[in-house]
C-alpha cells in the first residue's frame, strides 16, 4: 500500500474525519504527566513528548472492568444467573501511540486470544474496534531498548498507520487495510519524503545504544535460569511494590472478584500482579511462590523465558523503558536480562 | 464466538456431606439449558470453575464421569469464601459452571496398559471419575489390570466408600484403601499412601500410574515408583494451583512456562522434572 503525506496544516481535517463515528484519544500534557486523553481537535495534539507515563493497555484491558452482571435475588426471573456486559458501542482511534506500545498490544493478542476456549471476549472486542495510528520516535529516551527486543522506534507491527514527523508534514505509512481507509484522500508520498523518513529511522535506531542479549536466555533450559545465583541479588533490592507491573504495557495479570450492592451484582476483573504474596496462595495456606525471590524471578522469567517458549519466540517486553524509569530501587530490566544472558 | 468467562447456569440437584469432619460436601449439578450440557463435553481429569454469584469462582476437579450422564458431581473442601457459601447452598439453588477446563488423564494413550491409580485425601475426585470411566462396560476391556490405591486420615474421611467397596467386590479392580492410623472397627490397610504403594508394588511393565494427592503425598510417593523401576514418562500427576481465569491468561497458576489450568492440570513426571517446583 502506497504511503501518504499529511501536511501539519491539514491535521484538523484528518482528525475531524477520524472522529466521524469514533472516539479519538491521544497523549496530552496534564500537569507534568503525559496522559492518554480524549482528543477534541487537532489543536490539542501533543507532538513533542517521549511517551505516555502509563501504557495504553487500559483501553483494551481496563484497570477495573465489569465482565458480567446478575440480579442478586434468587426469586427474580433469571436471578443469580450471569449475563455478559454489552460490547463497546463506539469504535475508537488511538492517535500518536508509540510503536513500542502498539507492538505490546500485538504481543498481548497472542496471550488473550489463543483458541476457542482461551479467547478473551472483552479484549477481542476492544481490539477489533480500535484503530491505532502510531507516531514514530525520532528522539528515543536513554531508557529505551526496543531495538533489542524485536521492536524499534519506527516499528510498524500492531499499527494501522505510522506517522513519521518530517517537520512541516508527516509521512503516513499505511500498514493495514483499516489504515488505508483512514488515510484515503491524502496525497501520495514522494521519493524524497520516503528517504527522509528512512534517515530519521536509522538515526533513531542508532541513538539506542543499550539493550538486552537474548541468545543464551533462549538457549538455556528453564531450570538453569531459574536456579541462577543472580536472583539472590535482584531480590535483595526489590520491594515487590509492583510499580513495574503497573506501568508495563505487556503485564496482563488479573484478578476476578464479585461485587454486590442490594439486588445488583456484578463480576469484575482488576489488574493484579505477580509481586503480591496473595497472588498464588492456595486456600490451604500453601504458597508455591512464597518468597520475594520467587516472585521477582517470576516476572523476569515470564517475560523473557516463558513467553518466548510458548509464543513462538515473541518476548514479553517491548523495551519501552517505563519500569527502568519508575522502579523506586533502580532495578534495570536491561541489567537483569543481561545477567540472565551472561 | 462464545464468551468463555460466562458460566453455564446449573441447579443443585442433590448434596451430601461426605466426611465426619463435615469439611467435604458433594454437589450434583444439573444444567438448566440442555444445549449447555451438550457443550460441556469432558473427559476424566478435567476441572471446572464453580461460580456462586456474589461470591466468586473456585476451580474444582470434576468427580463425575461422562459415562454417568449429563449431571456433574463435585466434592468441595470448605476453605474459603466461595466454598463456605457453597456448603450452605441446597438442592434447587442456582449457581454456575464454567468449563470443562484443562487437559485430561491420558486414557486414550493408555489403552492396552495396566493402570495404577494413587489417590490421597480428597484429591480422589478426578480419580473417581477415571475409575467410573475405566470400569464402564464400554471401556473396561481396553485396559489390563487396574490397581486402585487410596488413603485418608481416618475411615470417616474416606470418600465414595460405597463405590470403591463395589469395585473391590466385583473383582474388576485391585482395590487397596488405607487409613493413616489404626481405628476402631477398621479392618483394612493401615499406613500412609507411599508405604502402602511400596507394599502393593505395582509393576512398571506396560503400565501407567495416575497420581493425585496433597503435595506431601506426591513428594513421598514419587521415590517409591522410582525404586520400583518406573520411568518418569509412566508417572502421571495432576497438580493444583490458585486460579482465576482458568483459561491460561490471568497469570498465577503457572509452573515455569506451563499453566496448570490450560497446559495441565495433568503432567508427566518427565515434564515436571524439568520445571520449578512452584506447586
Amino acid at each position: 500500500m502506497a504511503n501518504k503525506i499529511l501536511a501539519k496544516d491539514q491535521l484538523g481535517a484528518f482528525v475531524d474525519k477520524l472522529k466521524a463515528g469514533r472516539e479519538v484519544f491521544a497523549p496530552a500534557l496534564v500537569g507534568d504527566k503525559v496522559v492518554w486523553s480524549p482528543l477534541d481537535s487537532a489543536e490539542g495534539l501533543l507532538l513533542d513528548f517521549s511517551n505516555t507515563d502509563l501504557s495504553p493497555k487500559d483501553f483494551f484491558f481496563p484497570q477495573t472492568e465489569c465482565m458480567m452482571r446478575f440480579a442478586n435475588d434468587a426469586k427474580a426471573p433469571d436471578g443469580m444467573i450471569m449475563q455478559a456486559e454489552p460490547e463497546l458501542k463506539t469504535p475508537r482511534a488511538l492517535m500518536n501511540i508509540r510503536p513500542c506500545d502498539a507492538k505490546a498490544m500485538q504481543v498481548l493478542d497472542l496471550i488473550f486470544i489463543q483458541d476457542q476456549m482461551t479467547n478473551d471476549a472483552y479484549w477481542r472486542d476492544k481490539r477489533e474496534k480500535t484503530l491505532l495510528i502510531g507516531l514514530a520516535c525520532n528522539d528515543p529516551c536513554p531508557t529505551c531498548f526496543c531495538t533489542s527486543v524485536n521492536c524499534g522506534p519506527h516499528h510498524e507491527v500492531g499499527l494501522d498507520l505510522l506517522l513519521v514527523d518530517l517537520g512541516d508534514r508527516f509521512l503516513v505509512k499505511v500498514i493495514s487495510q483499516r489504515g488505508a481507509e483512514a488515510a484515503a484522500g491524502l496525497p501520495e508520498a514522494g521519493a524524497a519524503e520516503e528517504v527522509q523518513a528512512a534517515e530519521l529511522k536509522a538515526k533513531a535506531e542508532a541513538m539506542i545504544t543499550e539493550g538486552v542479549g537474548m541468545d543464551n536466555v533462549n538457549a538455556r533450559e528453564v531450570m538453569e535460569l531459574y536456579e541462577a545465583p543472580l536472583w539472590d541479588r535482584v531480590q535483595e533490592n526489590c520491594l515487590n511494590c509492583g510499580t513495574c507491573t503497573f506501568c508495563c504495557p505487556t503485564c496482563h495479570c488479573f484478578d476476578i472478584q464479585d461485587e454486590v450492592q442490594g439486588t445488583d451484582g456484578r463480576r469484575v476483573r482488576n489488574w493484579d500482579y505477580c509481586m503480591s504474596w496473595l497472588f498464588t496462595m492456595h486456600g490451604t495456606g500453601h504458597n508455591p511462590r512464597g518468597t520475594k525471590k520467587d516472585r521477582v524471578r517470576q516476572r523476569f522469567m515470564h517475560k523473557f523465558k516463558y513467553i518466548p517458549m510458548k509464543r513462538g519466540g515473541e518476548i514479553g517486553c517491548v523495551g519501552c523503558g517505563r519500569c527502568v524509569q519508575l522502579c523506586p530501587v533502580n532495578i534495570d530490566v536491561r541489567r537483569v536480562v543481561n545477567q540472565m544472558n551472561g | 464466538m462464545r464468551n468463555t468467562y460466562i458460566p453455564y447456569p446449573v441447579r443443585i440437584k442433590d448434596t451430601r456431606v461426605e466426611t465426619e469432619d463435615k469439611q467435604l460436601k458433594s454437589f450434583w449439578l444439573e444444567f438448566m439449558n440442555p444445549a449447555d450440557a451438550d457443550a460441556f463435553a469432558y473427559t476424566p481429569g478435567q476441572f471446572a470453575e464453580l461460580s456462586v454469584s456474589g461470591y466468586g469462582e473456585i476451580p474444582i476437579g470434576i468427580a463425575s464421569s461422562p459415562t454417568e450422564g449429563q449431571d456433574l458431581l463435585f466434592t468441595v473442601n470448605k476453605v474459603g469464601v466461595v466454598s463456605n457459601r457453597l456448603h450452605n447452598m441446597k438442592a434447587g439453588d442456582v449457581m454456575g459452571v464454567r468449563g470443562p477446563l484443562g487437559n485430561s488423564y491420558p486414557l486414550k494413550a493408555s489403552e492396552g496398559k495396566n493402570i495404577v491409580i494413587v489417590a490421597g485425601g480428597f484429591a480422589v475426585t478426578t480419580l473417581r471419575s477415571t475409575m467410573i470411566w475405566l470400569l464402564d462396560p464400554a471401556n473396561r476391556a481396553k485396559y489390563g489390570e487396574i490397581t486402585f490405591i487410596y488413603g485418608a486420615r481416618t475411615p470417616g474421611m474416606l470418600l465414595y466408600t460405597d463405590e470403591w467397596t463395589s469395585w473391590q467386590q466385583s473383582g474388576q479392580a485391585n482395590v487397596n484403601v488405607t487409613i493413616d492410623r489404626e481405628a476402631p472397627g477398621w479392618t483394612g490397610l493401615v499406613g500412609f499412601v507411599p508405604s502402602v504403594t511400596e507394599q502393593v508394588a505395582p509393576k512398571p511393565d506396560n503400565a501407567v500410574a495416575l497420581i493425585c494427592g496433597p503435595p506431601v503425598m506426591i513428594k513421598f510417593t514419587q521415590p517409591v515408583f522410582d525404586k520400583l523401576g518406573w520411568k518418569p514418562e509412566q508417572i502421571v500427576m495432576s497438580l493444583e494451583n490458585r486460579m482465576k481465569c482458568g483459561i491460561g491468561i490471568c497469570g498465577r497458576c503457572n509452573v515455569g512456562p506451563e499453566y496448570v489450568c490450560k497446559d495441565g492440570p495433568v503432567f508427566t513426571k518427565a515434564q515436571l522434572d524439568k520445571l520449578p517446583r512452584e506447586y
